[in-house]
């Protein structure tokens, strides 16, 4: 597997219907590790994270986003698992070789259904299953898809606390080594799994200076990096610029 | 198995009220019998006209369900059309909206004209009828396909036909039914509208002709066939389709 890339976002300018959510935004989002980004809703995280996945929401579009490697190619998880209810799991693992027409790989679907703890409900359909056990096979779909950069757009935040955890863990484990930017609006969240914390602030938007947490992730709530960064993040989201919505 | 026990029931039931009422209203009201037969007159002339009445039948039903079939076909294919080509959006859509201006029965003597007495303009009544329901639900249906769908499959680098094929049209599979539903319980209208226009046979055809001869016995008759057909048509219509779209029904 090649190594996974550095994205650079360098004087990204997006407009969407006259209002300017980003004018002159550059950042950079690591090779092989986890950023996270913050910031008031409707600040325009998700725009940058669909920039980055090249979805169009019919926005004008201008600066350069750029990956390190030749292959651009992400895998994206969002807040809710859409999963085609006509399908059942297992061939919502195997979503995307069908899309692109080639032949799935039943083998590595189950065995991705397993990594998540899904073995038993691969026959079921999605309307059978937990709000956690969807998104736990909306995991295993991305990881099928076996790509280097993962976007995740809040996808732990419709979940309840015990499933949360669970998922984070085991979504950190399976996603190790990869340049992962995790959209979310828990301040906890992003000091359990991320490396680098970015704080959107304002419109246009800018990125305030990150926090870099070296200690190794996931950190337990109650770990003393996580008392120490807390009140330092939650002091730059009540600082951050507040925008009229 | 209890449900559809009690549903045989109250359905049998209810036809037995309505019976009881028709009867009951030629009781009081005293309608001579050319107006109103009563239910067992009806029963006996379907006994004594029985093979009239299936061979005419038997048209009129091959023309509901060809009409069915073709009606369907061409308006699965224009949506898909529509839905799959923007200057085919831009240019046929308000063509296919102002067409609906203009009311189909009006059309049914020019189809007699064009396509002749036989089988084939009452089954192209038929199909008219029905194209427009099934293309605007099943349009509708392509084009209300989730965004988060759509956004995946563009992540995972879908192909413009797969993801047509694998997810807009199962997404839309539930709003095709019920303009699906609603053709079966139009398409008889269509045929038998095409056969009083102009027809030697069918059950249409059959009616006009007892009503001019004053059969009104044979008129209900036939017109209770029609209901007994129209009925069981929209019912497995109705149950297929509940079974295609099974997913939708799971909560």
């Amino acid at each position: 597997m090649s190594i996974a890339p550095t994205i650079y976002i360098e004087k990204l300018q997006i407009k969407f219907d006259e209002i300017e959510l980003f004018n002159d935004l550059t950042f950079t989002i690591q090779s092989g590790i986890w950023t996270c980004l913050l910031g008031q809703s409707g600040v325009g995280k998700s725009t940058i994270l669909r920039a980055i996945a090249g979805i169009n929401d019919g926005c004008e579009h201008m600066g350069d986003i750029s990956f390190s490697s030749h292959n651009h190619h992400v895998a994206y998880m969002g807040q809710e698992a859409y999963l085609l209810p006509w399908l059942n799991i297992l061939e919502n693992v195997m979503l995307g070789s069908k899309l692109r027409r080639e032949t799935a790989d039943k083998q590595a679907a189950l065995k991705m259904l397993h990594q998540v703890g899904l073995d038993d409900v691969s026959s079921l359909m999605p309307a059978q299953l937990s709000g956690g056990m969807r998104q736990r096979c909306a995991l295993a779909r991305t990881l099928l898809e076996n790509q280097n950069v993962i976007l995740m757009d809040e996808p732990f935040s419709a979940l309840d606390a015990v499933s949360r955890h669970e998922l984070q863990m085991l979504t950190y484990e399976l996603l190790k080594n990869k340049t992962v930017l995790l959209v979310t609006h828990d301040p906890l969240e992003a000091l359990r799994l991320g490396k680098i914390i970015y704080v959107l602030e304002g419109r246009p938007a800018k990125v305030m200076p990150p926090i870099e947490i070296s200690e190794a992730a996931p950190r337990m709530i109650g770990d003393k990096i996580i008392d120490h960064y807390y009140p330092i993040l939650m002091n730059k989201l009540v600082n951050a610029e507040r925008i009229s919505q | 198995m209890k449900l559809v026990r009690m549903k045989l029931f109250r359905m049998i039931v209810i036809s037995a009220a309505l019976l009881g009422l028709w009867q009951l209203i030629i009781l009081i009201s005293g309608v001579p019998y050319y107006i109103l037969p009563t239910p067992f007159a009806v029963l006996l002339s379907l006994r004594d006209n029985y093979e009239i009445l299936i061979d005419h039948a038997a048209i009129t039903f091959f023309e509901i369900i060809m009409g069915m079939i073709i009606g369907s076909i061409f308006g699965c294919v224009s949506a898909l059309i529509l839905i799959s080509f923007k200057s085919a959006r831009q240019w046929l859509l308000p063509i296919f909206i102002i067409s609906q201006a203009i009311p189909v029965f009006a059309l049914a003597p020019l189809l007699v004209v064009w396509l002749g007495y036989g089988l084939s303009s009452k089954i192209a009544m038929a199909s008219l009828i029905i194209y427009f329901p099934v293309t605007a639900s099943f349009y509708d249906g392509l084009q209300q396909t989730r965004k988060g769908w759509l956004d995946l499959a563009f992540v995972m680098r879908a192909k413009k036909n797969t993801i047509i094929q694998y997810i807009q049209i199962p997404a839309a599979l539930p709003a095709l039914s019920s303009g699906l539903r609603v053709a079966a319980a139009v398409a008889p209208i269509g045929a038998i509208v095409g056969e009083w226009v102009g027809s030697s046979q069918g059950l249409g055809f059959l009616m006009l002709h007892a009503n001019a001869r004053m059969q009104i016995d044979l008129m209900f008759a036939a017109l209770l066939l029609l209901a007994i057909f129209a009925v069981c048509f929209y019912f497995i219509i109705d149950k297929s389709l509940r079974y295609a779209t099974a997913w939708h029904h799971i909560h």
